[in-house]
């Protein structure tokens, strides 16, 4: 009984953490439409800045507590700086290159933060005055998480204080639901939008810094964070500030008690929270529908037409290299492109549903790993030959894809996506805590293909032939009056189904094949290595999808070909010749989506149309 | 007070306005009549730079506002008032005020929330209701008054009596009359020439994008042809 008590404490403790972190991105979030990626990276900055600030400014209180607000403003500035250079240039570009612009600034606050503080783990000073425990229910509990306990609705009470007592609150709830409309009536939305930010990265900063006296500071506190905070937004609402308190408080007990009553699946139950909230109520537990929101929109998707022959051409000239050139390659040269034509599928896959369809995945990952672990399985414990698994990796994929699309095909935006997101976390969960099965952490190894295909020559023919198959056929689908109905729905679902298209239907089976699609990159992927890890159905995985489609351009055919070949080829060239990696492909993603919104393929195309005169 | 010309503004290609003039004099009403798409909406946005102006000029109190961003036109003493509300649903009556807040114009009496719920009496008694709460009629009341709020020295009303009951029409049409009174000058666009007449003093015609026919509002109760071809349904 005395344990639960604690139990229930520490997880309070935890929830008033996660609420500073959630509300800065939901305030942000409400008002700008940002899906800020880069958040968990803030909170990643409070925590090493007030670590460097505490330990350099003299000891107690002044230097403690001194250091922590001054860490909190310190990330409201960076994250000001962040929006003035950045995020303000590209308000009116699709939400998802939003996500791409800040996911490039996470990329480069990881490295900043190594080449700054180091890669060891920093243990900051416990707080000045708060370093006891104190006695509760017979047991000791540290004051500093009841002190932790307090901060969450302190804020939470400032917070709404300010949004509901004074004209800066005022007008940022305007600007959440009629942004235009606010600068019509003389706000300088820029002023608001800037302001908003700091904000949010002041929270951020503060949530991070406030856990110094709790953990140590490391290099995986931000996606760590990022991804319990967005469960948090999206669960309580996106934009609402109760409901990310109220949401906060069910992760932080869930999480708290789960380890307790069902330590198997901790990492699973979150997220099938999440998906329980989502299919009960598609917009969080206290959010409103999306569709209120106004202004700021871009103009309507362009049409897809067959290539110009000058596309097809370099197309063909493309395949053909990609043929005739591998027999001179060494191993490794050839593996690599086994790799692209795997990566060149992997993305046409996320791109039938991002761009026709218009949804975006954040999980594509899972039916990417759900192939690769189908093919692993059927052969470790079936002992099925290659061919078989190869033809299973699609089946259980595309099964999976629909069970999941099931559901997340109903909602839209920001919370299908982010429903995605918790499927392919289950899907990585079990991958991983289910040992006896997959051999968790340690994967299937083994998974080796049959004789003839061995050689990594044919190997890469074979995975050539079925990517480039299968890339074409979904390119065909595009063209095809499934393709249409999908495009259409995509355009207006209300007119779609008007005309007689099942808008849900179309959807459903476009995620489905997606999936399927997706489950052969992931079934070659496995045979190619020669093992499958959890790993392929991470986050990371799911984020290189989106950034191959985001990077070649959502709307055009080409573009995941295109963004696949590019960001593959440079990850990997990078990953060779420099440790700083990560800083740079940020700052090349960075750069793109403010000089090519369009994706490279959108703007190659953008300036073929310049040059031939309207197509 | 406000003067356009040459205005041109597309959608993507769709050439919309094309080549609009027009003028609005201090303490003047003009109405902007046409049919539904003839782009009276669209000369508005334009106008307030929330639709951008391809070509053309926008002259106001003195200065040059094309090109110019919404916040700034509005800065300038421009007041918008659109045909769809847009009110702020989730504030009250009193915050969807606030936000249309500016300080005083030098000239003009500066408005209150008193001296608004004075003009429409109905939202002076449902000050703390949410905007997402309210009629039709109250909304259309409420984005007037919010508009208001920033003392603006002209106002852009776009289809003010639009789905309004008739009784509710002719209050609107005594508002106008007021603010009239009060020396604001008023770019209006409507439909419905019975309510145009009753409180406009000229009149432009807009169909398809060009200016059609201006003239003093008794000039174009004398002119029967000009009704028939450009504004009869």
């Amino acid at each position: 009984m005395e344990n639960l008590v604690l139990q229930a404490l520490s997880g309070l403790a935890s929830a008033s953490s996660l609420f500073l972190v959630a509300s800065g991105l939901t305030v942000i979030f409400g008002v700008s439409r940002v899906v800020n990626f880069a958040h968990g990276s803030l909170y990643m900055l409070g925590a090493y800045l007030a670590y460097s600030l505490v330990t350099t400014l003299p000891r107690g209180h002044l230097g403690f507590w001194g250091g922590v607000i001054g860490a909190a403003v310190l990330v409201g500035l960076i994250g000001l700086v962040v929006e003035v250079l950045l995020l303000r240039r590209i308000y009116r570009a699709p939400e998802l290159f939003q996500l791409l612009a800040t996911f490039g600034v996470v990329l480069i606050v990881q490295d900043l933060a190594q080449m700054i503080w180091g890669p060891q783990d920093l243990l900051g000073p416990r707080a000045p005055g708060l370093r006891g425990s104190i006695e509760i229910v017979g047991m000791r509990f540290p004051l500093y998480e009841l002190f932790l306990i307090g901060v969450g609705p302190v804020v939470l009470g400032l917070l709404v204080l300010l949004f509901h007592r004074t004209r800066w609150g005022t007008l940022v709830r305007a600007a959440t639901q009629d942004r235009e409309m606010v600068g019509a009536l003389g706000v300088n939305q820029r002023m608001l939008f800037t302001s908003v930010f700091f904000l949010g990265s002041l929270l951020a900063g503060l949530g991070g810094a406030l856990q110094l006296p709790r953990e140590s500071v490391n290099l995986h506190m931000d996606l760590a964070i990022i991804t319990e905070a967005f469960v948090v937004v999206v669960v309580g609402g996106l934009g609402s500030l109760t409901g990310a308190a109220l949401a906060a408080l069910l992760i932080g007990e869930l999480h708290a008690f789960g380890i307790l009553i069902v330590p198997k699946i901790t990492l699973v139950l979150v997220f099938l929270v999440m998906a329980l909230v989502l299919v009960v109520r598609p917009h969080g537990l206290l959010g409103k529908p999306e569709a209120a929101a106004r202004g700021g929109q871009g103009s309507a998707e362009p049409v897809i037409g067959p290539a110009p022959p000058a596309l097809r051409w370099l197309g063909l000239a493309t395949l053909a290299v990609a043929v005739v050139l591998p027999p001179f390659l060494g191993d490794y040269a050839v593996s690599v492109l086994t790799e692209l034509a795997i990566a060149v599928l992997f993305a046409a896959s996320l791109h039938l549903i991002m761009g026709p369809g218009g949804m975006a995945s954040f999980g594509n990952a899972a039916y990417f790993g759900i192939g690769a672990y189908g093919a692993a399985l059927a052969a470790q414990w079936l002992g099925a030959p290659m061919l078989a698994g190869l033809a299973l990796a699609p089946l259980a994929a595309g099964v999976f894809g629909l069970l999941f699309g099931y559901f997340c095909v109903r909602l839209s935006g920001v919370y299908a996506a982010m429903l995605t997101l918790a499927f392919a976390q289950i899907a990585w969960s079990v991958a991983f805590q289910w040992v006896e099965v997959t051999g968790g952490d340690n994967g299937i190894l083994g998974v080796w293909p049959s004789a003839w295909a061995a050689p990594k020559l044919v190997y890469y023919y074979l995975a050539l032939a079925l990517c480039l198959g299968a890339t074409l056929f979904l390119r065909r689908v595009v063209h095809a009056p499934f393709g249409y109905a999908l495009r259409a729905q995509r355009d207006s679902a209300l007119r779609a189904e008007a005309i007689g298209i099942d808008a849900f239907r179309i959807r459903w089976l476009g995620f489905g094949l997606a999936a399927a699609a997706a489950g052969v990159a992931g079934g070659l992927f496995a045979y190619g290595k020669g093992s499958v890890f959890p790993t392929y159905m991470g986050i990371p995985r799911s984020v290189d999808a989106l950034l191959m489609v985001l990077l070649g351009g959502v709307q055009t055919l080409s573009g995941p070909i295109v963004g696949a070949l590019a960001f593959t080829g440079l990850q990997e060239q990078l990953v060779r010749i420099t440790d700083l990696w990560r800083l740079i492909l940020g700052c090349i993603i960075v750069l793109l989506v403010l000089f090519f919104p369009q994706g490279l393929a959108g703007a190659a195309r953008a300036r073929w149309e310049a040059r031939h005169g309207d197509a | 007070m406000l003067s356009v010309s040459g205005l041109s503004a597309y959608y993507g290609r769709a050439h919309i306005l094309d080549d609009v003039a027009l003028d609005v004099g201090p303490g003047e009403v003009v109405v902007l009549l046409g049919r539904n798409g003839a782009g009276k909406s669209t000369t508005m946005k334009a106008i307030m730079g929330l639709v951008p102006p391809a070509a053309g000029r926008v002259r106001f109190d003195g200065a040059e506002i094309a090109g110019r961003e919404p916040f700034e036109i509005a800065r300038r003493g421009l007041g918008y008032v659109p045909e769809e509300r847009r009110i702020f649903t989730g504030l009250s009556v009193l915050e969807n005020l606030e936000v249309g807040r500016r300080p005083p114009t030098a000239g003009l009496r500066p408005w209150t929330p008193e001296r608004l719920f004075a003009l429409f009496p109905s939202l002076g008694a449902m000050q703390d209701r949410p905007g997402g709460r309210m009629s039709g009629g109250e909304q259309q009341m409420l984005t007037i008054a919010r508009t208001l709020m920033g003392n603006p020295k002209l106002i852009l009303l776009d289809e003010p009596s639009e789905g309004l009951a008739p009784v509710v029409v002719e209050r609107m049409a005594e508002a106008i009359r007021a603010l009239k009174a009060e020396g604001l000058s008023i770019l209006l666009s409507e439909q419905n020439l019975h309510f145009a007449q009753a409180v406009s003093d000229r009149a432009t015609i807009i169909e398809k994008g060009r200016i059609r026919w201006s003239g003093s509002i008794a000039d174009l109760l004398a002119a029967d042809e000009v009704r028939e071809q450009y504004l009869s349904v």
